[in-house]
């Protein structure tokens, strides 16, 4: 590929740890759960009765009133982690700008893993009340996931490819990726990529509770996603946004962009196994990991730092262990690996794009988030999970992994941004 | 219904969907040019309209309300 460079200049965050970037890592540095009793309906006949709900938002701040309204929740995270990223970047759209990207070359690549779907909810059983001719004008655009991207070009002006990967848990790995291999073919100059999620409805919490992939921990919400720990016993599900703002490194430093890091590298395969459960070994992980290594030109013992896809689910953790221990052999015991989503929950499509920020945030802060509730150690699971207590370490780059049902798999690769 | 109580009413819907303020609703004001809706917000006015005033507003009908005071003219001839 070309040798255009693509630059991370700005972040937006919204887990179950609070709104806004700042928020969050606050919270992650200091090992806080954002896992709690659901309190959007009663969850009281599923399994799982926990999630890490977003609390503090008020979308208001970022969207207009009316706007709001023909939204569905998990456009607004979209939207409201995108204006913190392009306010954090300061990136200027527009001929009338100076050094102002061409509109046409601003591409939004934003996915969600499931979309709309307490929209969906809402409007179903309205038709089954009133009859499918009264439901809402806007339930469609407040469904469809590539409404998300729609509504940020609209905002912002950007005229370039516009579209929402779906690959569940993997999908806004694909977009920042796939944003990143656009800006480097040259057909962008400059990209908002990440994802969004707002799925615990009934039928999400209820529908992942019956595969039997949620932790049903509920006595001990805080205690119930332990990625790697002995007694881990499914994923808990979280929500929310994971935005970058991507620029090719050229006309960033032309415009005097405060570059947080470097997107380097990106790998997307597949399993081809099954629907659910990861190839043994972890196999199309690993493949995943050495494709993104490969496509950065970096030897495995450059990264310092793994920011795991970590569920907490028996199977994934057991076999990305695996999977990073086939690629990096030896360094696979000095390098570090955590799970954030022991604090934030699997925010399922907007994870990828969460822990993007994430990793951008450990190059630019040296310190790594832990890995929380790590009370039992699991000898299939032996490297170092940063357990329990964030920790200073000046790591180099930052390896990010994102695995979705279906067998999907995306890997992006971080570096320190040196000129 | 007395015509102002429609008037209110049909204030309050338009208020609360379009987020504009009450003293911006004029019988003159066209939903497009003036208060910022598009054809799905006129759907929605309409099926909101429908309900709240027991009345059936056909399409081709629709197509002719483009003023808050149509709207109101409609519903003062066709309510029950």
């Amino acid at each position: 590929m070309s040798d255009r460079r693509v630059v991370v200049t700005g972040t937006g965050l919204i887990s179950a740890l609070g709104t806004g970037t700042e928020k969050n890592w606050q919270a992650m540095l200091a090992g806080k759960s954002g896992i709690a009793r659901v309190s959007r309906f009663d969850p009281l006949k599923i399994d799982a009765r926990i999630a890490g709900e977003v609390k503090d938002f008020e979308p208001e701040k970022f969207i207009d009133r009316r706007e709001v309204r023909r939204m569905d929740l998990y456009a607004q995270y979209a939207l409201a982690a995108a204006e913190m990223a392009v306010k954090e970047s300061g990136i200027p759209i527009g001929p009338d700008q100076p050094h102002g990207y061409a509109p046409e070359k601003v591409g939004v690549i934003v996915g969600s893993g499931i979309g709309g779907i307490s929209s969906l909810e809402e409007q179903h059983r309205k038709g089954l009340e009133k009859g499918f001719d009264r439901l809402s004008p806007f339930f469609i655009i407040q469904m469809i996931v590539n409404m998300a991207p729609g509504l940020i070009s609209m905002r912002y002006n950007c005229k370039g490819p516009n579209w929402a990967p779906v690959s569940a848990c993997a999908t806004s790995a694909h977009a920042i990726g796939e944003a990143w291999k656009s800006i480097k073919l040259g057909e962008t100059d400059a990209a908002i990529a990440g994802g969004a999620e707002a799925a615990i409805t009934p039928l999400g919490l209820g529908g992942f509770s019956v595969m039997k992939a949620l932790s049903t921990r509920n006595d001990d919400p805080s205690g119930a996603s332990r990625p790697f720990d002995k007694d881990r016993d499914g994923f808990v599900m979280g929500e929310g946004a994971g935005m970058l703002v991507l620029e090719e490194l050229e006309h960033a430093k032309k415009r005097g962009a405060k570059i947080l890091a470097e997107l380097v590298g990106y790998g997307a395969n597949s399993d081809a196994y099954h629907v659910t459960q990861p190839a043994p070994e972890g196999e199309g992980a690993a493949r995943c990991m050495r494709l993104a290594l490969n496509s950065a030109k970096m030897n495995p013992e450059e990264v310092g730092y793994i920011n795991a896809h970590g569920t907490s689910t028996p199977f994934n953790d057991a076999n990305e262990t695996k999977a990073i221990k086939a690629v990096f052999g030896d360094h696979a015991r000095k390098l570090a690996v955590s799970s954030t989503k022991s604090m934030t929950g699997h925010m399922l499509g907007a994870a990828g794009g969460a822990e993007g920020v994430v990793s951008a945030l450990v190059l630019t802060h040296n310190v790594l988030p832990p890995t929380i509730n790590q009370q039992t150690p699991d000898p299939d699971c032996d490297l170092d999970y940063v357990p329990n207590t964030a920790r200073e370490a000046k790591v180099d780059a930052v390896m990010s992994n994102s695995f979705g049902f279906g067998g999907t798999n995306a890997v992006l690769l971080f570096k320190r941004f040196q000129a | 219904m007395s015509t102002s109580a429609i008037e209110t009413k049909v204030k309050n819907i338009i208020a609360d969907q379009l987020g504009v303020g009450e003293d911006e609703i004029k019988p003159e004001s066209s939903f497009i040019e003036d208060l910022g809706a598009d054809s799905l917000d006129i759907v929605e006015l309409v099926m909101a309209m429908e309900e709240e005033f027991e009345v059936e507003i056909p399409d081709e009908e629709a197509e002719n309300i483009k003023t808050v005071g149509d709207a109101i003219n409609y519903i003062n001839t066709h309510k029950k």
